[in-house]
């Protein structure tokens, strides 16, 4: 069985909560004694029906004010796949968090109210998947009960929405016409949207085609922790344990080590201090070099004809999370795959309307929940892909050095 | 669920192999970023294969952190011996929090009911201070609590141990931001994004050996607010409260006053597997008197410290 991370995003009204439930609810994967706090709690508010919201909206302000503020995980299976949801807020001031929930899904569900059509918000949402390169979007058109099932308004916003989304890079889309509340579309097909000949949203996320998204091509292993046990037996043992960010990695392939730029092979790959032949991406392993370097946390294996830049000049879209703004000449901490190090904001090139996708370069701060390309440079040199090729070794984050706090989420441009 | 975990027969790994990665990467993360962790472990299901996976992480080393178990003085005796089992096992020293000791020194009072479920968290506070310990791992799930949903992977603490649900560091792709000052420290929960039968799948293709009471077995019980309890010196049937001998067995191992059983023939990993896919209550639902008293009551002692 395989997984399937997926973010969803809408705003307050749109009833996304409501669509999580349903697919919960729909697909079995609620537990009586959930549901019947549920039901519970639904009656304590005066609702008229059971608040299926209630099932993610988990924190006491949530529940109090009626919205999702913070990302939340819920985890499903269906006999074809295991599902991690991340229920991201689709608020303007909780973008922080979409952008979170967006940064390591594979597909994203952003809804829009039929009755409204397409909103600002609904664009800001198919910017931010893009813009994190979420692989596959899926627009739900929820409320189709309360626009009397037309096909005409579903036409009519499914024609704006490809127009828009013309403009960003969005490989897959698949739009589906829903009632989240009565169910339509959702885990069964519609009887009442006769005209819609594709398949249910829970159909969609059990059979989506995912295997190619992985980068297996570009063989980068980013060192993580150095293994040299001090024990008789394994006294000579020296080995790299990591995470293999994308590619595979083979026994006996030549490698360099960047930044120091020298040459090795693999003598062996040992996963849980068994040896294995190869390790393909997202494996943890440790891996030993035919030479004795000096390698530590931070620097990366890889093929000697494929290599990511070694560099200190970034050009990098971010999305700025704190109340303090990001401005030209501050300095923080930065963490790009597993390597620490410190950065100077050179200049802003530009601030991005999230809405309209409109360029400001007189833009002199980036404050929060905005999005902007920025210069870096950095004290030392990083090992980065392009975020369009490599979420792994593209992507960055910030760190403000007085509290530490995490201020900003990076995406290699151009390095 | 065939597929071997660590074998590549094929380049798209299974969900299994996915979830082991991540928590292995994530446990190892912490070890390189913070300076003094330690491990929470109960010897309970999932610390124990959070135990089995800090071995697989550093192997062929020792895993380079103690175990700290906070003993609330309620146990089942079989728990407690497989604790020390493992602790030799797997070579590891062990760090204990007494309750009881704190209790006697007038630190923390037990709750009217003897529930001693919240006192537990000064005793943890105060022994992580005391060992210095800045970030406790902890085998935690989201999927347990809607709570628990909501909090990050590196869960900071401010330096009374606090968590702000409102204010959590934003966590990106697999880049997790581990730096705080002197005084505060983390939380972290590599199981995150597993569920209960994630843990059993896992228990049963790695072979991971877990205590006895996880299995169906024998056991005076009693019927209490429609759970099943154990009849023993720390959970006393009144007089209205009939026992009889049963088949049960735990879905979770907590304080001992506080955790029930449930009634079940399941015999080995393969049966247990088959009944939890057939279940309809959650785990916490089945067996845990502490979460029913309010919507919020994770939260709220989560809020305090609690793990």
């Amino acid at each position: 069985m395989d997984l399937l991370r997926f973010a969803t995003a809408g705003s307050v009204d749109d009833g996304k909560s409501t669509l999580i439930g349903r697919l919960l609810y729909d697909s079995k994967s609620i537990f009586t004694d959930q549901l019947e706090a549920v039901e519970r709690a639904s009656v304590n508010m005066g609702a008229e029906y059971t608040e299926l919201s209630l099932l993610t909206d988990g924190l006491r302000a949530e529940r109090e004010q009626g919205i999702t503020i913070d990302v939340a995980y819920r985890y499903f299976s269906t006999s074809k796949r295991k599902f991690i949801i991340a229920d991201t807020p689709g608020h303007i001031q909780y973008t922080r968090n979409m952008v979170t929930g967006a940064s390591t899904a594979d597909l994203a569900i952003v809804l829009v109210d039929a009755r409204k059509g397409l909103l600002e918000q609904s664009r800001r949402h198919a910017f931010l998947v893009s813009l994190l390169r979420v692989p596959h979007l899926v627009l739900a058109i929820n409320k189709m009960d309360l626009v009397g099932w037309s096909e005409e308004v579903f036409d009519k916003i499914r024609q704006e929405f490809i127009e828009f989304a013309a403009k960003l890079d969005i490989p897959d889309l698949t739009i589906i016409p829903v009632s989240a509340l009565a169910g339509d579309n959702v885990v069964t097909q519609s009887e009442n949207m006769p005209w819609y000949t594709g398949v249910p949203l829970l159909n969609h996320l059990e059979s989506v085609y995912v295997g190619s998204d992985q980068n297996l091509v570009d063989g980068r292993f980013p060192v993580q922790y150095v293994i040299r046990p001090h024990s008789n037996e394994f006294h000579d043992y020296r080995g790299y344990a990591g995470r293999i960010a994308s590619g595979v990695m083979k026994v006996g392939d030549e490698v360099v080590v960047l930044p120091s730029g020298l040459p090795s092979r693999i003598i062996g790959i040992d996963f849980g201090g068994k040896p294995i032949e190869e390790a393909v991406a997202q494996m943890s392993v440790t891996v030993r070099l035919a030479d004795d370097l000096d390698i530590s946390r931070g620097d990366m294996i890889c093929r000697p004809n494929n290599q990511p830049e070694v560099t200190q000049e970034i050009d990098a879209m971010v999305a700025w999370m704190s109340d303090e703004p990001l401005i030209p000449g501050q300095k923080y901490a930065i963490k790009h795959t597993t390597r620490r190090t410190r950065a100077f904001v050179k200049d802003i090139h530009y601030e991005l309307d999230v809405n309209t996708l409109h360029r400001n370069e007189a833009a002199t701060a980036l404050s929060l929940n905005m999005i902007g390309r920025i210069k870096l440079r950095t004290t030392t040199p990083l090992l980065a892909d392009p975020y369009s090729r490599n979420r792994e070794t593209g992507g960055f984050v910030l760190i403000n050095e007085r509290t530490n706090a995490t201020v900003g989420a990076g995406m290699v441009v151009r390095t | 669920m065939n597929d071997s975990i660590g074998g590549v027969g094929r380049r798209h790994l299974s969900q299994l192999q996915v979830l082991e990665a991540e928590a292995m990467y994530i446990i190892r993360e912490v070890v390189a970023e913070v300076e003094n962790p330690a491990m929470m472990f109960s010897g309970g299901k999932d610390s124990i294969v959070m135990l089995h996976l800090a071995a697989k992480a550093f192997a062929p080393s020792a895993i380079p952190f103690p175990l700290l178990h906070i003993d609330t003085g309620h146990n089942f005796p079989e728990v407690l011996e497989f604790r020390d089992y493992c602790v030799s096992k797997y070579r590891v020293n062990l760090m204990v929090g007494s309750v009881q000791d704190a209790i006697d020194r007038n630190m923390v009072f037990e709750d009217r009911n003897g529930s001693r479920n919240r006192i537990q968290t000064p005793v943890l506070l105060e022994t992580a201070a005391k060992h210095g310990f800045n970030a406790l791992l902890g085998g935690a799930r989201r999927d347990e609590e809607k709570a628990r949903a909501k909090e990050r992977v590196f869960s900071f603490r401010d330096e009374f141990g606090q968590w702000d649900p409102k204010d959590q560091r934003p966590e990106l792709w697999n880049i997790y931001n581990g730096h705080m000052q002197l005084g505060e420290s983390m939380r972290v929960f590599p199981l995150s994004n597993w569920t209960e039968l994630d843990v059993w799948d896992y228990i049963a293709t790695e072979g991971v050996e877990v205590p006895s009471i996880y299995y169906s077995h024998q056991r005076e019980v009693f019927e209490r607010n429609g759970m099943w309890f154990a009849a023993n010196s720390f959970c006393k049937p009144t007089k209205d409260e009939q026992t009889s001998v049963r088949n049960v067995r735990y879905r979770t191992v907590g304080d001992a006053t506080l955790t029930a059983a449930v009634l079940s023939e399941a015999d080995t990993v393969e049966k247990i597997i088959e009944e939890i896919r057939e279940t309809r209550v959650t785990e916490r639902g089945a067996t845990r008197g502490d979460d029913k008293f309010s919507e919020a009551a994770m939260e709220d002692r989560k809020k305090e410290g609690y793990f």
